[in-house]
């Protein structure tokens, strides 16, 4: 990890001192473990600030719609998937960008080690190749990394960029026999009303404070339906009827643009698996149309074209 | 004020014994996170928390609250009358406070109890509510109660104090609110000097663990425009995703929105939070959003809680110091951090050209 901090920082000031960009996205250190911050910096004598370790969980890609001028960012597996995605729909361009590819090894999840310490804080964080060991007052806790992973990356398939310029590392092993849709199927098993009882419970603690929806990379609409006010499309109580269309129309506006980047169950200050509801689109996405959402440039996302051979039995 | 103590192992029927005076709420543990509830049974009651996720700001301020209840039925004689929502305004016991939350009731009362205005929802659950608090032998790194005019056995805003001992509880009995609370649960012993001494070692020892300071001296004689233009905003909003996280765990954020929602020809006025950094907050019904860019939504938390609260109610800053905000933003915006960038802002004609950048050094703590 620390190579990769090095490496991102010797790329970043060669691209500022050549003026190959006019800034560079990356993250910091955070002030708290197990979180780093989003930042961006315009001088090479900025490029100290940029780190890189197990927590930097957030998908860059969100910070790029409509940005002006040429920029560098760096970008995971699922981050360079939400480029594509980005560019696929005119909200970037790929000849104003410099993608600095991280191949991903997972990234930790807090709140998955929080929880292994029945809430215990955690004061210091620090990494093995296969272990992160957690300090704090009165323990030491060593953990495998694969037990402490957020969900989607232990399910991850694409773990390396598919577009970058240049890559900061060799590339990582692809993680393989991964049923990538147990939880999802045990979902469909459900009868309809055991289903719908099961997504009620899922979002009854949600606080509408939609993390889930301004960490996305997808969400970038100048309006979303959540905020229109003239007229108002949905209450703003925490009424279950109103959080739950928040959530299910979030997660259809995702359909075949998601990456499962997991900044969303990052994002959520209340825990909640939002990914349930994306995982089942992007299971039938795939199935339907045979396609996974940033991996080319060539095609175009299912949603958006029409074709007369267009699966249709599910109307 | 007078102390008591309560054994531990009697603990839980200390607080069965209050409900039949009482509707009792206290923190209860849910996975990895602890959350104000109302409960039936003191058993559920879990005092070993650091500190609750969520603030017990609902408890006076719920998220949604139903104010008015109205028909649109012409053929009934009361259509379109406004009609109060009846509530349990009944005694109500919140135990498990920390001094810190218990200190935000203060600063919110600024807000909803004035000599000009008396918002009765706010101000009945208050004269409801006996408010319990529980001092922090353990405090959070992120918690910086010390440096906002507080301290983890504070004991502003509460009724009652409780020091935990170890095998038992000292409480303090502060007002004549909590002295009603103990005589309602009748069988409870006054505690001997020896306990009372202890807990005074223990209170002096909890303040020495608060390690996480922010100065704040300055913010009150800043110049407003000063801070306002300052260029370290840029640096400061970069990250944030205008999320309403901080504003919804914050114990003192205290805006509200209050809408009218119809079913049918029966509807209801509800009072929901709302958070300055959504964009919809500021929309006029013109179109014009003066804070419409995420820099002027981001800067006007911080000025808000930082500067002019500072300078309208002379009372130090809006912000008790609980940590929530920092441990919850999902991309790390750190209060402290910004508190920090604004104390340190030189006067206007003596600014630096790149203030942020020098000011912008992680503290030891």
């Amino acid at each position: 990890m620390l190579k990769y901090t090095s490496k991102i920082r010797e790329t970043a000031r060669r691209l500022l001192t050549e003026h190959r960009v006019d800034a560079v996205i990356g993250f910091r250190k955070g002030t708290v473990p197990m979180i780093c911050q989003p930042v961006l910096i315009t001088t090479p004598q900025e490029v100290d600030t940029l780190y890189w370790d197990s927590f930097c969980g957030v998908n860059l890609a969100n910070y790029l719609p409509k940005r002006q001028g040429p920029i560098a960012v760096v970008a995971k597996g699922c981050d360079a998937r939400n480029i594509v995605v980005h560019m696929l729909e005119n909200q970037i361009k790929r000849d104003q960008l410099f993608i600095i590819g991280i191949p991903c090894k997972g990234m930790g999840d807090r709140r998955k080690i929080t929880r292994a310490l029945n809430g215990q804080e955690v004061l210091e964080v620090t990494e093995y190749a296969d272990r992160i060991v957690a300090k704090g007052k009165g323990f030491e806790t060593p953990f495998d990394r694969a037990d402490v992973f957020q969900d989607n990356c232990a399910i991850c398939i694409h773990r390396n960029p598919v577009i970058y310029d240049e890559l900061i590392g060799e590339p990582v092993p692809e993680q393989d026999g991964i049923d990538r849709y147990a939880d999802v199927q045990k979902i469909e098993a459900m009868g309809a009303d055991e289903r719908w009882k099961y997504f009620q419970d899922l979002v009854a603690p949600c606080i509408r404070c939609y993390a889930c929806r301004d960490i996305c990379p997808l969400c970038y609409c100048p309006t979303c339906f959540v905020d229109e006010s003239r007229p108002q499309w949905l209450g703003k109580s925490i009424d279950p009827t109103d959080t739950m269309t928040f959530h299910l129309l979030r997660a259809f506006h995702c359909a075949g643009r998601c990456t499962d980047c997991g900044a969303c169950e990052q994002a959520c200050p209340m825990g909640i698996r939002v990914r349930q509801f994306t995982r089942k689109l992007e299971k039938d996405v795939l199935e339907l149309y045979a396609y996974e959402a940033g991996m080319t440039m060539e095609a175009r996302p299912p949603l958006d074209v029409y074709r007369p051979d267009d699966p249709g039995d599910f109307i | 004020m007078h102390e008591v103590e309560i054994k531990k192992e009697r603990f839980a029927n200390f607080l069965n014994s209050l409900t039949d005076s009482y509707r009792l709420y206290g923190p209860v543990r849910q996975g990895e996170f602890v959350d104000f509830m109302q409960i039936e049974d003191g058993s559920r009651i879990d005092l070993s928390f650091q500190n609750t996720r969520l603030s017990p700001k609902s408890l006076f301020l719920p998220q949604s609250e139903r104010m008015f209840e109205y028909s649109l039925d012409p053929a009934r004689d009361d259509a379109h009358i406004l009609k109060e929502v009846p509530r349990d305004y009944s005694p109500r016991a919140v135990i498990g406070v920390r001094p810190c939350d218990a200190k935000a009731f203060k600063l919110l009362d600024v807000n909803f109890d004035t000599q000009e205005y008396r918002d009765p929802w706010w101000v009945r659950a208050r004269e409801a509510t006996t408010l319990v608090g529980l001092g922090c032998t353990t405090p959070c790194s992120t918690c910086f109660c010390t440096s906002v005019g507080g301290g983890p056995f504070d004991e502003e805003g509460l009724d009652v104090l409780l020091v935990d001992i170890g095998e038992a509880f000292l409480a303090k009995v502060l007002t004549e609110k909590g002295e009603n609370l103990f005589e309602a649960a009748k069988t409870i012993e006054p505690a001997d000097e020896d306990l009372v001494q202890k807990a005074l070692a223990i209170e002096q020892e909890a303040a020495s663990k608060i390690v996480s300071r922010v100065d704040t001296s300055r913010l009150g004689e800043l110049d407003t425009l000063a801070l306002y233009e300052a260029d370290f905003w840029e640096e400061v909003h970069f990250a944030c995703i205008n999320c309403g996280v901080c504003t919804y765990v914050c114990p003192t954020c205290w805006c509200f929105d209050i809408q009218d929602e119809t079913h049918g020809r029966a509807g209801d006025r509800i009072r929901n939070w709302d958070s300055c950094m959504f964009p919809l907050f500021t929309l006029h019904a013109s179109g014009h959003n003066p804070r419409g860019e995420k820099l002027q939504r981001v800067r006007q938390r911080f000025m808000h809680k930082l500067k002019y609260y500072v300078d309208k109610y002379k009372n130090g800053v809006a912000c008790v110091g609980c940590g929530r905000c920092v441990q919850y933003c999902p991309v790390n915006i750190d209060i402290r951090q910004v508190c920090r960038l604004m104390n340190a802002i030189a006067p206007p004609d003596r600014r630096p050209m790149h203030a942020c950048n020098i000011a912008w050094v992680r503290s030891p703590s």
